[in-house]
């Protein structure tokens, strides 16, 4: 039997709820039940962080501390988690040293984004990972904007607020804190509501696919990073929505010498872990990629399942020849991933069908891969343009080519006629370069939207194309672009 | 008296900054609701232009939990918010005016039940072709305000006569304020029609205003109350008020507390911004790079109103010299009607505009002659003998920004690293760099001299505890704090005895908006003359006590004494209410010396002006257009500092800003009129990782020269105008493409205006 009410920790205490529409948002929430109002709304689209909270979960009997964006979380994703909001910081009259650091650096000025640049730091804090620095504070920051600072004295507190491992009340209380999250894993499945009006989290895949299958219609959300906005911005109230994310045989991550098998429910955050070991392109770019408010919330299967033509990782995992599998009650089917992408916000998913995992063949020593993700700000921008390519290389030689793209179709897509024109030849050659890049021409018919003008999108795939081509040829990259990649030799 | 300074010039924190970082500063939307609260949702105009047929709100009245649906049949005064002239709506009535404009107003229950209730109108508007872009206004013809010009002497012999000459067009993007807490107000009922208007705005007296002209009432029955802004930039100067007058307009019909707060697409999309120009420019110049005449028209796109477009685009041209010299000029301008929501203030309030176009004519001069720009800046500041502005001021502290460009070339290695970046350039096909050093010249005061005024209220209690209110807002400049600072030193009391409390209309009347940089140099005077007041009277009970001069009387150290007399000031506050002496004191001030007479275009509109320079470094990748600032270093001019963190963090933020609004901050419209881009997912504001490491920012030593507070300088605009130099040393990189070509770039450099640019100038494949 599934529990019927929603459970989490918050301030020592369960809170247990079962009166809640499936649509409400953790923000909502707090603001507006519980009354605490130090978490702000900004945006409620997930894009300025000043909502920012944290989770605290047990995940592999660590407790970890997620930043999440309030503002579009569902309240039934914090099942099972420890709620901690900007209020419960301070020891009494006591700051947390990543306050204290904010006040001492001047680090706030109309305070309005502070409450969620707060909890960005506080969970640096405990992510601490040893050595700290600047690269590591701006990704940590690049999903909370502040408008008045010019993030200066921001960064600054956060290089000593999080120099040293966490020793705060919650570090402190840690093992008390985990017990009690670990009491509220009981493994059970979620459900929340009636037939007509359900939050429906399943602990199993079966549980998962029979739900699906009974109810065609229901939502499906994962991280709800997409979701959430049609909610927020569209005003779309779900009567039915069924999560994945407790779905334990979907939050595998799993590697072995041959391939990466990714469940759907894993977070980005997670699998930029293993993908950005492979190439430092997929590393930068999977840095690059939302904020890390979004990456924790955000999961693989809903960043490929939304089919959205802007999604970065389609792309990416295109190019690596990646296979999607799909489960519709008891049957399995797999596809290449550019399959699954069928028109404008139309994919090969029947109803009661959903996303179980990635399967990603490990490139080999003879790969070359290079991703370029253009955009309007380098940090948190949806891309105008993405070129993923990966190149089998035999003495010099191409022998395969998968080069795929977003942002320049209604799907994200290949490009044969350009993969054409470099299969079977060498790579050290400029004119090919160009004569590929050209070839884009054939594949590919960008639009003109608010990101970008059809014209530049051409442009910048095609410069795209030279760029990786020139590198992987040997041109260093120190040559070809502003900040230069390290090179990673896969085994 | 004297004044021994405790707190006057110390980098002390933000008041709130404690509240901040614990989330217990309370916005309006924070505030505990009064039982019954309703939640407001606005109906939105489904087109730019065009006659409204029908609102189609049946849907809506019926929809579940609404209470009421307000039209501008409702509004039982007159229908007009406008700041200035008779022109802009409350809510609209037989015309819409722009996309999104409101044309309803959903009172209901619940936000979400207002906000999904307004999403059932169904709107007939008999739809006309909008004017959406600076070119529709002109081929109308349409403009919110008559055409204005300044100048000196013959500008046509004068360019037709000097040895050079250049011309071009410049467009320049708007910009969206962005101001973290979004526009909100909640309203009050009170007795016998009374309103109490909690509201995020800059200028809480014409909230005050605007309220009772929309209910009929005398403004004696309206109070609007402003604790703290998330924000504001100019954004909630004149357009805080529709919001308010909305909540205060259903309070009113429902009798019960209305909140209205926008969501963030709906704020960005009917909400005004910075304006966006185009500069027709003309400039006269010889060999050595001097300047001989300039002709200069801007053209702004100012929306469907007024608004504040006569000081935005006023201060535009007397900006249009930046910090030279323009012998023979004349400066035009044309205030366009679009059928877009009114532009209206922000930061620099047209300033930016009109120095980015001077700036992109001196670079068109030095890339002309094949010269360093910083030569030709430097050339062309105003010196002795050349020194009066177009506008017939005169510039008598030049010397000021000689010091601080010759400094600032010194201290950021300008010219070794000008020699660097060349060799770079020379060897590097797709990857250049650019350096710029630029100055900045602000003028201070409200153009509109009325506005040069303000009040406070002083009390102290009998405890010696002291509450400070004024005029001025905190949006998070740090008005408050350093008023507290002025305060505490004025009384020689420790900062902790003086409760800072909210703006508000029923306690310092008749305010000025918190804008023009003017805030502290206004407020903190009138705070200090009430403090004197009392201080006077508090002396003058002392010094008969002990039989000696008043003004031997000395507050310090928490007393006041005179020789080897002591009281403390909490001794000397009980005594003297006990020997009936009043301790509250209103104080007041106006800015002397300002004469503008704008029929002649002569005066001296400003009482002084504020200086900086920035000198930034960027690389820009050629076949993407992407680019990074490197480094940045900066010398600004604050006067005698009040507060230098404060004032430290005012500098880097409107550098930032500026910085935003010249590279990845595009506002793109569709041919609707619709803003396309109204959410931070689609506007792209600076992130941290923006902001060079090396983003070294150094206060200019000196007192002003004009009696202000204690011989501080207005700080809030003029560091956003330091950011030209990011956008010129994109223009340095992208004119090493092409030495001698004009380089196309307007503004905002995005990574697409730049990558066009460079093919517009360097066609070819770069390797």
């Amino acid at each position: 039997m599934p529990r019927r009410e929603l459970r989490f920790l918050r301030r020592g205490r369960v809170i247990s709820l079962s009166g809640f529409a499936p649509t409400t948002t953790v923000l909502d929430w707090l603001r507006l039940d519980e009354r605490s109002t130090g978490t702000k709304e900004g945006c409620a689209e997930g894009d300025c962080g000043a909502c920012t909270i944290v989770v605290a979960r047990l995940r592999d009997g660590q407790l970890v501390h997620e930043p999440i964006n309030a503002c579009i979380a569902l309240l039934a994703s914090l099942d099972g988690a420890e709620l901690i909001t900007v209020e419960d910081l301070a020891d009494g009259d006591t700051l947390h040293p990543v306050q204290e650091a904010m006040v001492k650096h001047h680090g706030a000025q109309c305070g309005f984004c502070t409450p969620g640049i707060v909890m960005s730091l506080f969970a640096l804090h405990h992510a601490h990972e040893g050595e700290i620095d600047r690269a590591r504070v701006e990704t940590a920051l690049a999903g909370n904007l502040c408008r008045c600072t010019g993030y200066k004295p921001i960064i600054a507190a956060a290089l000593e607020g999080c120099a040293r491992p966490a020793d705060d009340v919650f570090a402190r209380s840690a093992s008390t804190r985990m017990a009690a999250l670990a009491e509220l894993d009981d493994g059970r499945s979620l459900f929340v509501g009636d037939e007509d009006r359900f939050f429906a989290a399943p602990a199993t895949v079966d549980g998962l696919a029979e739900l699906v299958l009974r109810y065609p219609d229901a939502q499906l959300v994962a991280g709800a990073t997409d979701v959430g906005l049609w909610m927020t911005k569209g005003l779309r109230r779900f009567d039915r929505m069924i999560s994945v994310q407790r779905v334990t045989e979907l939050t595998h991550l799993e590697t072995d010498d041959e391939e990466i098998r990714i469940g759907a429910a894993v977070s980005l955050a997670a699998a930029a872990s293993v993908l950005g070991d492979l190439d430092d392109d997929l590393a930068t770019m999977l840095a690059r990629f939302g904020s890390q408010q979004i990456r924790a919330a955000g999961t693989v299967g809903g960043n490929i399942g939304n089919g959205s033509p802007i999604g970065d990782l389609a792309p990416c995992l295109i190019a690596l020849g990646a296979i999607l599998e799909l489960r519709r009650g008891d049957r399995i089917r797999t596809l290449p991933l550019e399959d699954f992408f069928l028109a404008y916000r139309k994919q090969d998913r029947e109803p009661g069908e959903f996303i179980t995992r990635i399967i990603v063949p490990r490139p080999g020593p003879q790969d070359l891969i290079r991703v370029t993700k253009i955009s309007k700000r380098r940090d948190e921008d949806i891309s105008a343009m993405l070129m993923a390519l990966r190149l089998t290389v035999d003495e010099g030689r191409i022998a395969t080519a998968r080069l795929a793209f977003g942002g320049m179709a209604g799907i994200p897509c290949r490009a044969p006629a350009a993969e054409d024109v470099l299969k079977g030849h060498v790579l050290a050659d400029a004119a090919l370069w160009r004569r590929a890049a050209a070839a884009l021409a054939e594949d590919l018919q960008p639009l003109s939207d608010l990101r970008a003008s059809a014209d530049y999108r051409m442009q910048v795939a095609q410069n795209a194309v030279i760029k990786a081509l020139a590198e992987m040829a040997g041109i260093p990259s120190h040559i070809t672009r502003i900040v230069p990649r390290r090179e990673v030799h896969h085994v | 008296m004297s004044d021994t300074l405790r707190h006057v010039s110390r980098a002390l924190p933000h008041d709130s900054a404690r509240k901040h970082v614990a989330g217990t500063a309370a916005y309006v939307d924070d505030l505990p609701e009064p039982h019954g609260t309703l939640h407001l949702a606005i109906g939105l105009s489904p087109a730019a232009r065009g006659r409204l047929i029908d609102l189609g709100i049946d849907a809506v009245r019926a929809a579940p939990g609404v209470v009421a649906v307000l039209t501008a049949d409702d509004i039982p005064g007159r229908n007009d918010i406008a700041p200035s002239l008779n022109d802009e709506p409350l809510l609209a009535t037989d015309r819409v005016l722009y996309f999104g404009q409101p044309i309803f107003l959903v009172v209901a229950t619940t936000r979400d039940a207002a906000r999904l209730a307004a999403r059932l109108a169904r709107p007939v508007v008999e739809k006309e072709t909008p004017s959406v872009t600076i070119e529709d206004a002109l081929a109308r013809g349409e403009t919110v305000l008559p055409d204005y010009a300044f100048g000196r002497g013959n500008v046509a012999p004068a360019l037709a006569d000097a040895p050079l000459r250049a011309q071009g067009q410049f467009r320049i993007g708007g910009q969206e304020h962005f101001y973290l807490e979004g526009q909100v107000a909640l309203a009050i009922p009170g007795e016998d029609g009374e309103m109490l208007v909690h509201s995020s705005t800059q200028h809480p007296t014409e909230v005050q205003h605007v309220v009772a002209r929309i209910l009929g009432v005398p403004q004696a029955l309206v109070t609007c109350e402003t604790r703290r802004m998330g924000g504001a930039f100019g954004g909630k100067e004149s357009q805080a008020t529709q919001w308010a007058a909305l909540a205060a307009l259903a309070a009113h019909a429902t009798r019960r507390a209305c909140k209205l707060r926008l969501d963030r697409d709906d704020d960005m999309q009917i909400t005004g911004k910075r304006h966006d120009m185009r500069a027709d420019w003309d400039i006269g110049f010889d060999s050595d790079g001097l300047i001989h005449a300039i002709d200069l028209q801007l053209n702004a796109r100012c929306g469907c109103s007024a608004d504040l477009s006569q000081g935005v685009v006023d201060r535009a041209m007397f900006h249009a010299d930046n910090a030279y010299f323009l012998p023979v000029v004349d400066i035009r301008s044309k205030r366009l009607k679009t059928d877009s929501v009114s532009n209206t203030a922000f930061r620099g309030f047209g300033g930016p505009q009109g120095m980015l176009a001077m700036e992109r004519m001196i670079d068109a001069v030095a890339w002309s002659l094949g010269k360093d720009p910083l030569d030709v800046r430097k050339a062309n500041l105003y010196r002795p003998g050349h020194d009066e502005t177009p506008y017939g001021m005169r510039v008598t502290d030049a010397d000021t920004i000689h010091a601080i460009i010759a400094t600032l070339e010194e201290t950021a290695h300008y010219r070794e690293r000008r020699a660097e970046i060349a060799a770079f350039n020379a060897q590097s096909p797709v990857l250049k760099k650019g350096l710029a050093l630029t100055p900045v010249k602000f003028g201070i005061s409200f153009t509109l001299k009325a506005l040069n005024q303000a009040g406070a209220l002083v009390n102290v209690y009998a405890d010696g505890s002291v509450r400070l209110n004024h005029g001025g807002t905190e949006m998070g400049q740090g008005l408050y704090q350093k008023i507290a600072q002025l305060v505490a030193d004025e009384f020689g009391i420790g900062i902790e005895r003086v409760r800072i409390t909210a703006t508000t209309t029923a306690k310092v009347p008749n305010t000025s908006p918190t804008a023009a940089s003017a805030g502290t140099d206004l407020n903190g005077m009138a705070a200090i003359v009430a403090c004197r007041e009392i201080k006077a009277r508090l002396a003058a009970y002392a010094a008969t006590l002990w039989e000696c001069d008043a003004d031997d009387i000395v507050f310090a150290e928490d007393a006041l004494s005179a020789g080897n007399r002591r009281m403390s000031f909490k001794d000397a506050a009980a005594s003297a209410i006990r020997e009936r002496i009043s301790l509250s004191s209103t104080g007041f001030y106006a800015t002397p010396d300002l004469t503008w007479e704008r029929d002649k275009g002569r005066g001296r509109p400003f009482y002084y002006f504020a200086y900086g320079a920035a000198c930034s470094e960027v690389i820009v990748d050629m076949l993407t257009g992407e680019n990074r600032v490197t480094r940045v270093d900066i010398l600004h001019d604050v006067g005698r500092s009040l507060n230098p963190a404060i004032d430290m963090g005012q500098i880097e933020g409107g550098f930032v800003q500026g910085m935003g609004w010249l590279t990845t901050e595009e506002l793109v419209y569709d041919s609707d009129g619709r803003l396309r881009t109204h959410a931070p997912s689609t506007y792209k504001i600076p992130v941290a990782s923006d902001v060079p490491e090396h983003f070294q920012v150094m206060l200019h030593p000196g007192a002003n020269r004009e009696a202000t507070v204690h011989r501080s300088k207005a700080v809030g605009e003029p560091p956003l105008m330091l950011a030209i130099s990011v956008f010129a040393a994109l223009c340095d990189a992208l004119h090493s493409l092409a030495p001698g070509k004009l380089v196309p770039l307007d503004a905002p450099a995005t990574p697409e205006a730049i990558l066009r640019a460079a093919r517009q100038i360097a066609p070819g494949d770069l390797f």
